[in-house]
């Protein structure tokens, strides 16, 4: 049930093991493979409200594993327009699919320049390996 | 903290596995090797098998042997003979408790305690301190490694005979000796197996190759929380007293032992508190130490494999601690509604 470790070239990372898909003024959100393979099989998510604003570098959700739970990191700033309600329903969705079916929420992007701060894979890759 | 852990002798085969090793009393142990839920399920449904050899083991012997631990343990050891075991309580003067134990009757004159990891210096010293003429106390858990196999296909899987629950005999398993104890933590059928340290490896090699599947640290307390069994250090402790945690079972107030006194007058008096099990009505995952509305506090708490919702043993004050009762429970700063239910959480019938 649990994915194989992967790091998509087309995503950009955030060193707290999260991920943005960027899409013009939009982007989806997520945890790195790293990040749910440290947590274990995911039984809760906490997701934000839709319309809430979230903020680079600071909470916008949890996810709790059976033994653990986690702060999410917001690796980009705006407002969430849709929480993904298959996550919230079935947890382990992350596990089995953290950068397809696991996303966590959708935003609008409120300054699309953070995009640049954000790692290239093969910088996250190199976080990754000194974790 | 450069502390240098302690390892089972089935260590290496944990290794090999590629399980996820945590510090766990002093030990360094598989918290899980595929993951907590299919672990979970195994056991519910066929046959686990978890290394539990950090446990203690402490042999009591001697004509006085029984004495001594009729003195300091609350269950009432005239109750079993030679063969059987029995679940009771290592209990201070107040009713506290030190530590919660199998005690084995080997014969008149000799028993084995089977007690927690953590507590195994504790349980030791008490013990010792209050030894008899005739009387001997010998911590004997460096001898031994202990695999617990446990599931409604245990028994068969290792081609063990059926007994009853609480027993314990010599046997083998493809060759290997050890005493098989008809006793666990999981709510299910099985045994626990104890053999000589150098031959722990083995036994897990054969045990595995029956088809049991290695479950880990976290899947077993899972399962326990399931069936509502007390973990000490979490649930009780040397400040929280036998009736209050359910436990007066486990009390033989007829017989004199330390503690005695204090837990007949909880019992003639009532309970401030009791421990008592619930389930969660919205999402959300219980822990330790969340806060219960209304005073009261959760001392176990984790997400149920078999229920698929947050469950936990809470302290609350006696006039909510009754089935049915609801309850809000502080979950980082968001209040979550929760329902006391009926020991065990999780019943075979209800899923089969």
């Amino acid at each position: 049930m649990a994915a194989t470790e992967t790091y998509p070239d087309e995503l950009k990372y955030h060193k707290e093991h999260d991920w943005a898909r960027i899409e013009g003024e939009e982007a989806l959100l997520g945890i790195t493979w790293f990040a749910q393979d440290a947590l274990g099989e995911l039984v809760h998510y906490e997701p934000p409200k839709e319309g809430d604003t979230i903020k680079r570098d600071s909470a916008y959700g949890e996810v709790e594993s059976v033994k653990a739970v986690s702060d999410v990191i917001a690796p980009l700033s705006g407002e969430v327009l849709e929480v993904n309600t298959k996550v919230v329903d079935e947890p382990e969705t992350v596990n089995a699919d953290p950068y397809g079916e696991g996303w966590l929420v959708r935003i609008r992007l409120s300054d699309p320049a953070e995009a640049d701060t954000l790692l290239e894979v093969d910088a996250y890759k190199q976080v990754v390996a000194e974790s | 903290m450069a502390q240098t852990l302690q390892r089972t002798p089935i260590h290496d085969r944990h290794v090999a596995l590629d399980a996820r090793l945590v510090p766990f009393a002093g030990w360094e142990m598989p918290v899980q090797y595929e993951g907590v839920i299919p672990e979970v399920r195994a056991v519910r449904g066929d046959a686990g098998v978890f290394d539990v050899s950090h446990m203690g083991e402490l042999e009591v012997e001697g004509p006085r042997a029984t004495e001594l631990l009729q003195a300091t343990l609350s269950n009432d050891l005239a109750r079993i003979g030679p063969g059987q075991a029995q679940y009771t309580l290592l209990t201070n003067e107040r009713g506290g408790i030190i530590d919660d134990l199998i005690a084995y009757k080997l014969d008149d004159f000799r028993y084995l305690l089977i007690v927690n990891a953590s507590n195994r210096e504790a349980d030791f010293q008490w013990l010792k301190e209050r030894e008899l003429p005739g009387s001997d106390v010998r911590d004997v858990s460096d001898q031994y490694a202990l695999l617990a196999v446990q599931g409604p296909r245990a028994i068969e899987r290792l081609g063990l005979p059926e007994a009853q629950a609480f027993t314990f005999a010599e046997g083998e398993i493809d060759g290997v000796q050890c005493m098989v104890n008809r006793t666990g933590y999981t709510g299910e059928d099985g045994c626990e197996l104890l053999a000589m340290a150098e031959d722990g490896a083995e036994l897990w090699d054969r045990v595995v190759r029956r088809g049991a599947v290695p479950c880990g640290l976290g899947a077993r307390d899972t399962l326990r929380l399931e069936v509502c069994y007390p973990l000490h250090g979490n649930d009780i402790t040397p400040d929280t007293d036998a009736i209050s945690a359910g436990l007066g079972w486990a009390c033989a107030l007829d017989k004199e032992f330390t503690g005695a006194n204090a837990l007949r007058e909880t019992k003639a008096r009532g309970p401030e508190r009791k421990l008592v099990p619930f389930v969660m009505e919205e999402k959300a995952v219980p822990r330790q130490g969340m806060d219960v509305d209304g005073g009261g506090v959760v001392t176990s708490g984790t997400h149920s494999p078999m229920l698929d919702r947050g469950i936990g043993l809470a302290y609350l004050p006696a006039a909510t601690a009754v089935p049915d009762a609801e309850i809000s429970i502080d979950v980082r700063g968001r209040k979550r509604r929760a329902r006391v239910v009926k020991r065990p959480i999780y019943k075979r019938e209800e899923n089969s």
